[in-house]
């Protein structure tokens, strides 16, 4: 019992350090799990980390969360999986409460008013960037093409003439179209098989 | 009641924000904006401060946005919010469903998300780029041009791509912020002293 609790803590803490310490989001995290969890205290396995990467990828909600919630699970059970996504949560909780307390009256400040103004053209260009590094890595299918030029051209459009039509939509369109292509695709192939027969 | 407003929302964020880091940036966008928790000015401000301190964007945006809004408990539900559904479908896939990854009708139906969600961030950074340069959010607004905005994103975005081009690797997040944040200095700093203040 005494050991289950020391490896609760030992988790919460490991979680708590990598929350600390992941600047620029997600995959930079992934190589200081690999680092802490595969090479150091060889509580994982290469292939089993590969698989949590991919599983942390492909579902909703940001990667540290996803990969925290499931080592702590793998380690250490429902309990574990608790202890490492509060401990990855808890730094940028309590350093952004902080901030929020300040932030209007640092805006106040002259200079930091006008350096703000850079700023918000510089988290365009991030997100600019981001955007175009996904579309780079994407496979040049037909299908990818036109989805990701409607997908455009519908937000900024809706945008323009103040449409209301959530994200939520446009994503939940996209898994009903993706099952529908698969399932033509299948299908098709079926009845080639039943021809030639 | 804020604070269940507060959960709602962030737990709908938390629900389909697929692809990490930009992923859910048009959905947070959509909803700091119709609930009028910020301005779009005030959301660009706050994405730099989540991209100079440690954490996921959203959960940070959630802790931010709560704080603001009702105070360390808005927080406090907000980030339980965002983090609740990651927490219950990786614990249902690690405890039971190993290998629903695998099934050809999820892999099908993420296929089909994926180019959404890339053409979901390009397009709001257009939409924000719009409202940046021409002062444009929708077609009612008058144009207006922000010269020394264009000025500054043809600098970073010409700094930004010459930098992965010859140095093979991404200009690094904090970099460009500090270099944008000087920029700003430069540009606009005097025409705010200029600019009579309350």
């Amino acid at each position: 019992m005494e050991s289950g609790m020391k490896k609760l803590f030992n988790l919460f803490f490991i979680m708590l350090k990598i929350g600390l310490f992941t600047f620029g989001g997600g995959y930079a995290m992934i190589a200081l799990l690999e680092n802490e969890f595969v090479s150091k205290r060889r509580w994982m396995q290469t292939d089993e980390f590969s698989d949590m990467v991919a599983i942390a990828e492909s579902t909703p909600g940001p990667i540290a969360i996803n990969a925290a919630t499931y080592i702590g699970y793998q380690q250490n059970g429902v309990l574990g999986s608790a202890a490492a996504t509060i401990g990855v949560c808890i730094p940028s909780f309590v350093i952004i409460f902080l901030i929020s307390l300040f932030f209007d009256a640092f805006q106040q400040i002259r200079w930091v008013a006008a350096a703000f103004k850079g700023i918000q053209i510089g988290v365009v260009v991030l997100i600019l960037s981001a955007g175009l590094k996904m579309l780079r890595q994407m496979r040049k299918t037909i299908y990818n093409i036109v989805c990701v030029g409607l997908t455009v051209v519908c937000l900024v459009l809706c945008s323009l003439f103040a449409v209301n039509f959530s994200s939520v939509f446009y994503i939940l369109i996209g898994a009903v179209i993706g099952i529908g292509v698969y399932s033509v695709k299948r299908l098709s192939e079926r009845r080639k098989t039943e021809a030639k027969k | 009641m804020i604070y269940l407003r507060l959960f709602l929302t962030f737990l709908k964020i938390g629900a389909v924000s697929f692809g990490g880091g930009y992923g859910m940036i048009s959905l947070i966008r959509e909803e700091v904006l119709s609930h009028g928790w910020l301005t779009e000015e005030q959301l660009l401000r706050f994405i730099a401060v989540s991209e100079s301190t440690p954490g996921p964007i959203a959960v940070n945006m959630a802790t931010f946005i709560g704080s603001s809004q009702a105070g360390f408990f808005g927080a406090l539900v907000a980030t339980f919010g965002v983090v609740l559904p990651s927490f219950i479908v990786i614990l249902l896939i690690a405890a039971l469903l190993k290998k629903v990854m695998k099934y050809a009708g999820v892999q099908a139906a993420l296929n089909g998300i994926r180019p959404v969600i890339t053409g979901l961030i390009l397009g709001t950074a257009l939409i924000l780029l719009l409202s940046a340069v021409a002062n444009i959010q929708t077609m009612h607004d008058p144009v207006l041009w922000d010269w020394k905005a264009g000025v500054i994103f043809a600098i970073l975005a010409v700094s930004a791509a010459a930098y992965s081009k010859f140095r093979k690797k991404p200009f690094s997040p904090i970099l460009l912020l500090l270099l944008s944040g000087v920029m700003g200095i430069l540009f606009y700093l005097n025409c705010l002293f200029t600019e009579a203040l309350p």
